[in-house]
């Protein structure tokens, strides 16, 4: 894949990604930001906010207006937690200059909408709209109660707060309702100032545009920018499983209970680490996938997924109240088995497969390739795909065994239906 | 070989047909590693009743979905791991309409075509293992019993349909399910899955002989015939139920409120009308409009609210809803801005703004394999060409969409389906 990543302002970098195969141009500006209780959900809150209205653009149906007027330009407002950090900003799509009729330009009048969307909001005596601050904050606070409706999202969620209560890592994407209720208008707006100042800001552009282009849109976008001293972010540490594991169980009125469980790995191999996820629960050839939903039909599905830059991996899933035991040990079973090595000779080079397949095809996504680098930059990670995937390739059975065997179980969240069998 | 070039926006498309009938098109996309191969039936959910042999069959609901989830059984073991292993990530979906199996891999790609069109078309079915899904599409029908999304849709089909199968659950329910065998299963593959009644799209940087020579070597020799479906009476234009409300564990209620249409004719003028209801939904409901606007900026909508046109075997309708703490307020705020739009018609600049963004959304849809796929597969079942959009663009006058505002958004057209969060005594939606 080629790309560049460029820093073009103090603390603002480019990563320029040239392609000509989309019908697409895709430009993002996310401020990298630690994840803390204290400011997570006024940084959630923010880009809503911003998305409200800019001075150009006051209000929802101007700022729609002038998006389709962009041949249906998308802009939205992202919060993103990547490990210990939180992600906040825009991206914006536009239809590539090759296919508007009449030969008008997008790329700069939406690098401008951009900007204009984060450093030039809509004011009324030096704070955001009161009106636009309330709603949103209305709109923040049902969202974070709204996860409750996904019973799965629900339980995952229920286990993290759990597993990782005094770290920054249980510190929930959208922060709590707690704080989000006592964000007021003339507090936000000057976190707003400090936040902007005081991050990393990361740009990324994919599309046929030249280097040379988008630079020059996006410094004129980006003219008015406040800099001030970007702080190092902390790092990120990895925690040790308790000596026992805990197991808490809520009830829910629902037809199918929700199984949440989350692991310690203290191994620092990540590639054999993502190969030992990948075995045991990561894809529909996994142990989980096979044994537990197609052999027992003990579940609709059975997954684990692998976070590496917190060492933490989870197991996620859907099975009936009565069978929890039952599945409870089964997916523990599976583990052993990829800690003891005993898998069947097209285990590996499957797993291997699926990853390397869908890491070759990550440069057919703008998006993909956007929150690719966006995660890796956010938590110091610099391996692009094709690194990643030469990487995977070398790794050896003994080294898939060894990292296996250092995950252990921290938590098991179980939520059950009210008429339990 | 058909080749069709659409300079508007950016593509060519080439159709073939193979000695047993089967449509093959081929969509290429030079520079991308993925590559796509999405096989489809034209048989769903709603296809419960259909003549085969003379005779007119009745099926069980949720038979076509049932179906779908056993193809992946073959003599040798199972079709999804076997691409799995491949580093495919194959998939298939039941609608109300059709059934598709798709894979997307980025080496071995004849090799996975070839498990793909093999295990399609051969059926193996064991009491067994039919047996044994029972089990898993039992939980999967659980799994969206709980989700409040599926929950007040499905209460929406069931008020504004009477007879209509758009009013049965695709999956089925547990109890419909139970009456399925492996007969049944074979019967309905027999019937359906023939290349008469089949379509295979191709997205992505191909060998075009080798898969036809594949496709040719591969599949049956017959074609099979098209399948007589029966839908059922036609339905009057008024809902069968006005309101439809129940409770469930959400933190705010969630409306869908839908409205009856004709339904839309075959070939490129399906087209057309599903255009048109799109657009006319954009115009009055989008969230450009002043509706939306108003709505949200008065705390009654979020970012939940949406509507579309949809377009089903003899039916059609509009939906439109989210989440809101006082749905029947925003129910009679749509119907009275529809009468409104209709007294004081389109503005002509918020038009040409809202034709320009809808055209713009359709070009980039074309950047998902999986959305040509679908649409080239839905096209060619229905007759039409769905990269003719740009010309479908031009010819919807403004007048076009006051009139289809005018007919079917109204009260004697609807139906509004409600959840609302939980107390204790009200009645909940899985009795």
């Amino acid at each position: 894949m080629e790309y560049t990543r460029r820093e073009i302002m103090q603390d603002v970098f480019l990563t320029y990604l040239p392609a000509k195969k989309f019908k697409t141009s895709y430009l993002s500006a996310q401020f990298i930001t630690p994840l803390c209780a204290e400011t997570a959900s006024a940084n959630a809150l923010l880009p809503a906010v911003l998305h409200r209205g800019t001075v150009r653009c006051p209000d929802m149906e101007q700022l729609s207006a002038a998006m389709d007027r962009l041949y249906g330009a998308q802009i939205d407002y992202t919060v993103r937690k990547k490990g210990e950090r939180q992600c906040v900003g825009f991206v914006a799509s536009a239809i590539d200059d090759a296919f508007v009729p009449r030969g008008e330009r997008l790329l700069e009048p939406t690098a401008q909408l951009l900007g204009e969307l984060l450093l030039d909001p809509v004011t009324r005596g030096g704070r955001f709209l009161s009106e636009y601050v309330e709603s949103e904050k209305t709109n923040l606070i049902d969202a974070i109660r709204s996860v409750r409706n996904d019973k799965r999202d629900w339980a995952d969620l229920r286990l993290m707060q759990e597993m990782c209560a005094g770290e920054a890592y249980g510190v929930r994407r959208l922060g709590d309702e707690d704080s989000a209720k006592k964000i007021n208008n003339r507090k936000l707006y000057q976190h707003s100032q400090e936040l902007m100042s005081s991050s990393r800001l990361e740009l990324y552009y994919c599309g046929s545009a030249d280097e040379r282009r988008v630079t020059d849109a996006l410094l004129h976008a980006f003219a008015a920018l406040p800099r001030g001293v970007v702080e190092p972010l902390p790092e990120m540490r990895l925690y040790d499983a308790p000596s026992q594991p805990r197991f808490i169980t809520e009830t829910m009125d629902v037809t199918q209970g929700k199984l949440a469980m989350g692991f310690r790995c203290a191994s620092r191999d990540v590639p054999a680490m993502i190969m030992a996820n990948l075995l045991f629960g990561g894809s529909s050839n996994s142990k989980l996938f096979l044994n537990v939903r197609e052999k027992l039909s003990l579940c609709y599905y059975a997954s684990s997924s692998y976070a590496r830059s917190k060492g933490i991996l989870t197991v996620s899933s859907g099975i009936e109240t009565k069978d929890y035991d039952r599945a409870l040990e089964e997916i523990l079973r599976q583990l052993r088995a990829v800690q003891e090595g005993e898998w069947e000779d097209w285990e590996i080079p499957g797993a291997r497969s699926t990853i390397l397949s869908s890491l070759a095809a990550l440069p057919d996504g703008q998006g993909a390739m956007e929150n690719w680098f966006l995660g890796q930059n956010a938590t110091g990670q610099t391996e692009t795909p094709e690194e990643l995937a030469a990487q995977l390739a070398e790794v050896t059975p003994q080294r898939i065994r060894a990292a296996a065997q250092t995950i252990e179980l921290d938590t098991v969240y179980f939520l059950k239906g009210k008429e339990a069998e | 070989m058909e080749k069709i070039k659409y300079p508007r926006i950016g593509e060519t498309v080439r159709w073939h047909k193979l000695k047993n009938g089967l449509p093959v098109c081929f969509v290429p996309r030079k520079g991308f590693a993925r590559k796509y191969a999405l096989f489809a039936i034209r048989y769903g959910g709603m296809d419960l009743r259909f003549e085969l042999d003379g005779q007119w069959l009745d099926t069980p609901a949720g038979i076509a979905h049932y179906l779908e989830h056993k193809m992946f059984d073959t003599a040798e073991g199972n079709a999804l791991q076997e691409l799995a292993q491949n580093g495919a990530e194959p998939n298939a979906f039941t609608s109300n309409a059709i059934t598709v199996y798709y894979f997307d891999s980025t080496e071995k790609f004849l090799e996975n075509l070839k498990i793909l069109l093999s295990f399609v078309s051969v059926p193996y079915f064991t009491d067994e293992s039919v047996a044994k899904e029972q089990g898993i599409i039992g939980q999967e029908i659980g799994m969206i019993e709980d989700n409040p999304e599926w929950v007040v849709y499905k209460h929406l089909m069931q008020a504004l349909y009477e007879k209509s199968p758009a009013r049965v659950s695709v999956a089925g329910s547990v109890e419909s399910i139970s009456h399925i065998t492996a007969q049944t299963l074979y019967d309905c593959h027999k019937a359906f899955y023939v290349p008469a009644n089949m379509c295979l799209v191709i997205v992505g940087d191909v060998d075009e002989q080798q898969v036809l020579s594949l496709a040719e070597e591969v599949l049956p020799k017959e074609s099979g015939s098209v399948i007589a479906r029966d839908y059922g009476e036609e339905e009057t234009l008024a809902p069968h139920e006005k309101e439809v409300r129940c409770a469930m564990e959400v933190a705010m209620p969630t409306f869908l409120a839908g409205f009856k249409c004709p339904p839309a004719p075959e070939g490129q003028e399906r087209m057309r009308n599903n255009i048109l209801g799109e657009l006319a939904c954009d115009v009055l409901l989008g969230d450009s409009s002043p509706l939306f606007a108003r709505l949200y900026a008065e705390g009654l909508i979020n970012g939940s609210f949406d509507s579309s046109y949809d377009l089903l075997p003899g039916v059609a309708y509009v939906g439109v809803g989210g989440d809101s703490k006082d749905p029947m307020q925003v129910v009679q705020a749509i119907l009275d801005e529809a009468q409104r739009l209709v007294r004081d018609g389109i503005d002509e600049d918020y038009f040409q703004r809202i034709l320009r963004a809808n055209f713009g959304t359709a070009l980039k849809s074309l950047n998902s394999f999986e959305a040509i796929a679908v649409s080239m597969a839905e096209g060619c079942f229905a007759g039409y060409d769905p990269y003719r959009f740009p010309e479908v663009y031009d010819s919807i006058t403004k007048q076009d969409l006051v009139d289809f505002i005018r007919d079917n958004m109204v009260a004697e057209r609807m139906a509004v389906s409600i959840i609302d969060p939980k107390e204790e005594e009200q009645n909940a939606c899985n009795d």
